[in-house]
């Protein structure tokens, strides 16, 4: 079996493992309210994380380059209400024509 | 990576953050180990992300075991978007985006160099706007919009100095506002 193999496997368990936590480990029980309100921040705590990683993140460091103008043109189509894959038409878009022009 | 290697892990993973991170680990000359250790922290997120999940899956142990595997950031934040999680959309979104996910994998590989760097067409960039326009609707009160605040500031300044995953892992700190009163 090669590496790229036994990363598979390896990678494909735990990810099995990690999603089902919740619904087959903690299953319908309720969760105390302070609990609640702590796990109901996750999903824009880890949106926002996920944006940030994928507009500046490098290998190892901050990197600012023409995703950036891409993301913000995309954010201001979000504020306007443009659907979802309009959004990211607009940052595919800006991004291109910057790294073509730079 | 071969296509049939690259195919199994997209149908096996379905985590395409985790799966380029160990992959490019590799491909770098990187270790087993810190390939394994980067998809494990690149995918702890989702951890906490089947909690916030865990009452929606109707059925047996079995059946919550295979639906959960249907959790990926997208299904997720879209089941989520209404206030409240809705099974209906996360299993919808989430069949629709593993069929999606396993064919574009096994196309992607095979095709490969013909289609050129993904990156100059400003895919990378496209993907930062998918996770914001799904934000958008969570930051519907004043302790998100906090949260996420906080959330950037930590994943900003931890992105330099730790390995890939952790400061998203890290940025899950700033959900303890939901702590104070």
């Amino acid at each position: 079996m090669t590496d790229v193999w036994i990363v598979v496997a390896v990678v494909g368990v735990v990810t099995v493992l990690f999603k089902a936590a919740g619904p087959v480990f903690l299953g319908r029980r309720a969760l105390p309210p302070r609990i609640k309100s702590v796990v109901e921040l996750l999903a824009p705590v880890m949106l926002t994380a996920l944006v940030v990683t994928q507009t500046v993140g490098g290998d190892g460091e901050l990197s600012l380059d023409a995703r950036i103008p891409g993301v913000a043109a995309a954010a201001v189509a979000v504020w306007r209400r443009v659907p979802l894959v309009g959004a990211m038409a607009v940052a595919a878009v800006v991004t291109a024509l910057v790294r073509a022009l730079a | 990576m071969g296509v049939v290697a690259a195919t199994v892990m997209s149908a096996t993973t379905f985590a395409g953050s985790a799966q380029f991170g160990a992959i490019t680990v590799l491909d770098a000359g990187g270790t087993l180990v810190a390939a394994i250790a980067a998809a494990v922290f690149l995918n702890a997120r989702y951890i906490a992300i089947s909690v916030t999940v865990a009452s929606i899956f109707p059925g047996g142990r079995a059946r919550r075991l295979l639906e959960s595997q249907l959790i990926v950031d997208e299904s997720w934040a879209l089941a989520g978007r209404s206030g409240r999680f809705e099974w209906p959309i996360l299993v919808g979104s989430g069949l629709f985006l593993y069929a999606l996910w396993v064919v574009s994998t096994a196309l992607g590989t095979v095709l490969g160099g013909a289609l050129g760097d993904p990156n100059g067409l400003g895919l990378d960039a496209a993907f930062a706007a998918l996770f914001l326009a799904l934000l958008a609707p969570y930051l519907r009160n004043r302790r998100a919009v906090q949260a996420a605040g906080l959330a950037a500031v930590i994943t900003l300044v931890l992105t330099p100095v730790a390995p890939a995953g952790v400061p998203i892992v890290a940025a899950a700190a700033a959900c303890l506002l939901g702590l104070k009163r």
